[in-house]
């Protein structure tokens, strides 16, 4: 089972890197660009027989770290 | 008992033998090197240190996968009997990745690495690492971080503060960190992680010796303690 896991900044998390892809986007002539937040994307093959209570812990012990980052599970196939 | 102390070694860890020095040169103690894929830490340490560098190769997140290694399951054990344990820089984000202290070290507000002596304020004096030290103290310590912005939501930097538990500020703007923290401690008091280096400044060669004052007030706490 192919599994991708998002984990995003959370709101109100100043993000550094996000502010600066910001200004280059902007140094590159692209107009409207209100905002810009860099987060990351985690693509596992695990066993079918994964339960979601353990991708949640995977998620909680070691690909996020949840005082800055929210993360999102999706099963994509 | 002779003092006894632990160096953690992990793969990308730079600071590991500066720190080890520093220890022995000022405590006159025994230090022992530990790698960290060790499950064990050796029989009666008076104190722990997590040295600076690129643990894993910041890979994650800085100190994300060390805080997983073998060893930290032993060094979370000993802080909680209430071993002394020191991190910085690599070892603050590892501290924090493993649970041992709040907050999280995110990217340098202004994207760059910064590599330089900064001034710090020492804003607690009583704590088992700054009893060497004067409150307001201003001092003198190199940083060396990509990763050193410190981040905690409101309430607990409330807290944080109200308990004392801020033992350095940044006496300038270094890296964008929340309310300039520089280094923290736990709520027991026995666990301390900083970004700046005191183990680079321990003699004047090295340009200052402002750090000497943490080992010595962790070698004097402990002798008190004994």
């Amino acid at each position: 089972m192919k599994v991708r896991v998002h984990v995003s900044l959370k709101n109100g998390v100043l993000d550094p890197q996000g502010r600066a892809i910001h200004h280059a986007l902007e140094g590159l002539g692209f107009e409207g660009v209100n905002d810009v937040r860099a987060g990351r994307l985690i693509e596992m093959d695990v066993a079918d027989s994964t339960t979601d209570a353990a991708l949640e812990d995977m998620c909680r012990k070691l690909l996020a770290n949840q005082v800055i980052e929210n993360f999102r599970i999706e099963k994509v196939a | 008992m002779p003092f006894t102390a632990a160096v953690i070694t992990f793969p990308g860890s730079n600071c590991d033998r500066d720190m080890a020095v520093a220890i022995e040169q000022i405590t006159g103690g025994t230090v022992h090197r530990v790698w960290h894929g060790d499950a064990e830490l050796p029989a009666g340490l008076d104190f722990i240190a997590l040295p600076g560098g690129f643990s894993y190769g910041d890979y994650l997140r800085s100190g994300a996968m060390a805080a997983r290694s073998p060893v930290m399951q032993a060094v979370i054990a000993a802080a909680n009997r209430g071993v002394t344990v020191l991190g910085v820089c690599n070892g603050f984000q590892v501290l924090t990745e493993a649970g041992l202290l709040p907050g999280a070290l995110m990217r340098n507000a202004g994207i760059r690495f910064v590599c330089r002596d900064v001034p710090l304020v020492v804003e607690n004096s009583q704590s088992l690492f700054t009893a060497c030290y004067t409150a307001g103290q201003r001092i003198t310590i190199p940083v060396a971080h990509h990763d050193g912005n410190y981040f905690a939501d409101a309430e607990t930097l409330d807290r944080l503060e109200g308990e004392g538990r801020v033992a350095f500020r940044y006496g300038e703007p270094v890296n964008g960190s929340q309310r300039d923290i520089a280094g923290v401690l736990n709520a027991a008091g026995n666990v301390l992680g900083m970004m700046p280096h005191p183990e680079r400044m321990i003699e004047p060669a090295q340009g200052g010796s402002d750090g000497r004052a943490l080992f010595e007030s962790v070698l004097a706490g402990l002798s008190v303690a004994a």
